[in-house]
């Protein structure tokens, strides 16, 4: 309400700035109406009823994934290293959340499971012996499990997650954004047989313990994914979950069949929940959440209105196009209201391909699941990371929200790899 | 957008008042600068925006800025042939590093070259003489040999 009257005033102050270039009262405005803006308590996030947030830790560097132990220590992996150092071990005391240790090389990827820190760097996988406190015995010795992974620039992180049988999932993004002779180039069609899938475009399963493993002795689980940050083993259903980025660019490079608007909305980002030897269809089809149809690729002969892939399999959930799902997290604590049980948090980073139309997204998703599926319309559980509403249209996002952990309490933990900060956000009845 | 044009005009009359008094690009008039900037706004929202943004402020990690780097500031051959060439090499741009591939633009007539690299020259707080199309043109005209 009292944003509204706010509005209401400010819109013809700023008007009249403009007009006179009085850029020094705009800013200073502008700076008064953030102040308003910003709430003393909840991180400044704007939460469902019940829940608050806080700042637990600040400025670590650009905080991917993380995971916290059933002791509560936090483990954060950074995306370039910060002082050399690419994992940081936090330790909590007070609401607050302090660098205990800092080892390791940067990347996406850090998961703890049986006994060992699992971390990912852009080409590798290896892990660290914990003992019984989940604590690292010796950070200068990670064991190498998977190496040799491509990385050429496009989509490099190598996110990871691990199932109840063994088995370590990494993701392989596509070099590319549709599989085109030239990346990204106006009037360069598809590849034939896409090569990008031989070794890359989707998620290899290799073993947990096995050490030095290469391609040769992974499994390509699932293809036709083009990249996939956000992914977690669903322990009730006992299945793989991920989230695929969708392709960028529809009106850049067919301007004949999308404009600016449709190329902002489309296509959708996607959850699938995958079967080994799953086919999710990239680069032959996309993904339509207005038409809930698969679309043919245009670079594969497609005119936005085509059907394809009708060999790939369906999302279980559809979001809107760009938001770049970064986190994936299946809820199972108690602290929170029955309905989140089993459901899926989901960390969207934000956009950047929906210019020159508003960008959209740096926001954390609750999608409610029943008998295993999505049950009903997703909802915006945390909001306000990227700032003011001008901030979020340019893009130009304070805090980008990336990666989701469940404290042993049943509290949600989100980084941040804009700002490095950490949130810590629960429910109080 | 009526603030977008706002701020091209007020650009616009900066630059022309900065090459009356300074006369320092003596091929181009203030008047033709004036042109293909406006020109050239229109050729970056339909063909770099969307990567580059439309601050010109880029994407992090991705995209690069166009704003406050040597890439558009310096070296005017260079700053063509990355528009003729595309551009995808691992560098770092005023400290930060990008993933994306810049596609060849070939497709763009001289003209359009010449307008919109104006234009990135003279907007996000940069300020450059203009690219003449006769240089897009002699860089093309080498560029193909």
């Amino acid at each position: 309400m009292k944003r509204k009257i706010w509005g209401t005033i400010l819109l013809p102050v700023l008007a009249i700035a403009g007009i006179s270039s009085l850029v020094a009262l705009k800013s200073d405005l502008r700076s008064k109406l953030n102040h308003y803006n910003a709430p003393a308590d909840n991180a400044s996030l704007t939460l469902q009823p019940g829940f608050s947030a806080s700042v637990i830790a600040e400025n670590l560097g650009a905080a991917r994934h993380l995971f916290v132990t059933p002791q509560g220590e936090i483990y954060v992996k950074l995306q370039g290293a910060k002082d050399g150092k690419g994992i940081l071990l936090l330790h909590q005391a007070n609401g607050k959340a302090e660098v205990k240790a800092t080892f390791g090389n940067g990347g996406t990827g850090i998961y703890v499971k049986n006994g060992y820190l699992y971390a990912s760097t852009d080409e590798e996988v290896y892990r660290y012996k914990l003992n019984a406190q989940n604590e690292v015995v010796n950070t200068n010795k990670p064991e190498l499990i998977v190496t040799g992974l491509l990385s050429r620039h496009e989509h490099e992180a190598k996110a990871i997650t691990l199932d109840n049988a063994g088995h370590l999932y990494v993701n392989i993004g596509a070099y590319s954004n549709s599989c085109q002779v030239k990346d990204r180039q106006k009037g360069s069609m598809g590849q034939k047989g896409c090569p990008i899938l031989d070794s890359a475009g989707g998620i290899w399963q290799f073993s947990a313990s096995k050490p030095n493993q290469h391609y040769g002795d992974g499994i390509r689980y699932a293809t036709g994914l083009r990249n996939v940050v956000g992914l977690d083993w669903n322990k009730q259903l006992n299945q793989l979950f991920v989230m695929q980025h969708g392709r960028d660019q529809l009106h850049d490079l067919f301007p004949q069949y999308y404009d600016t608007k449709q190329s902002a909305e489309l296509p959708a980002e996607c959850l699938y929940a995958i079967k080994k030897g799953d086919n999710a269809g990239w680069p032959y089809m996309y993904y339509d959440q207005i038409q809930h149809k698969k679309i043919l690729m245009p670079e594969y002969g497609g005119d936005g209105k085509k059907e394809g892939g009708q060999t790939a399999i369906n999302p279980v959930a559809a979001y809107p196009g760009h938001l770049a799902p970064d986190g994936l997290l299946f809820y199972t604590g108690t602290q929170f209201p029955a309905k989140y049980k089993n459901g899926a948090f989901i960390a969207f980073h934000g956009s950047w391909n929906r210019a020159p139309e508003p960008q959209a997204g740096y926001f954390v998703v609750f999608q409610p699941f029943k008998n295993g599926k999505p049950f009903g319309k997703w909802e915006v559980f945390a909001n306000g990371f990227a700032g003011t509403a001008e901030q979020t249209a340019a893009g130009r996002a304070v805090h980008r929200p990336c990666g989701l952990a469940q404290g042993p309490d049943g509290s949600l933990y989100v980084s941040d790899d804009s700002k490095g900060s950490i949130y810590k956000i629960t429910y109080k009845k | 957008m009526i603030g977008f044009k706002k701020t091209a005009l007020f650009l616009i009359s900066i630059v022309a008042l900065y090459s009356c008094s300074h006369s320092s690009n003596k091929k181009v008039s203030a008047a033709d600068l004036g042109k293909s900037v406006a020109a050239g706004q229109l050729i970056y929202t339909q063909n770099c925006a969307s990567c580059h943004q439309v601050d010109g402020g880029g994407v992090q990690h991705m995209n690069p800025p166009l704003n406050k780097t040597t890439y558009v500031l310096g070296d005017k051959t260079e700053l063509i042939k990355i528009v003729l060439n595309g551009f995808n090499k691992n560098v770092d741009i005023n400290g930060g590093t990008y993933s994306n591939v810049m596609a060849s633009h070939d497709f763009l007539k001289d003209q359009e070259i010449a307008d919109v690299l104006t234009y990135v020259r003279n907007s996000f707080g940069n300020k450059a003489d203009a690219i003449t199309v006769d240089e897009v043109k002699d860089v093309r005209a080498a560029n193909k040999k």
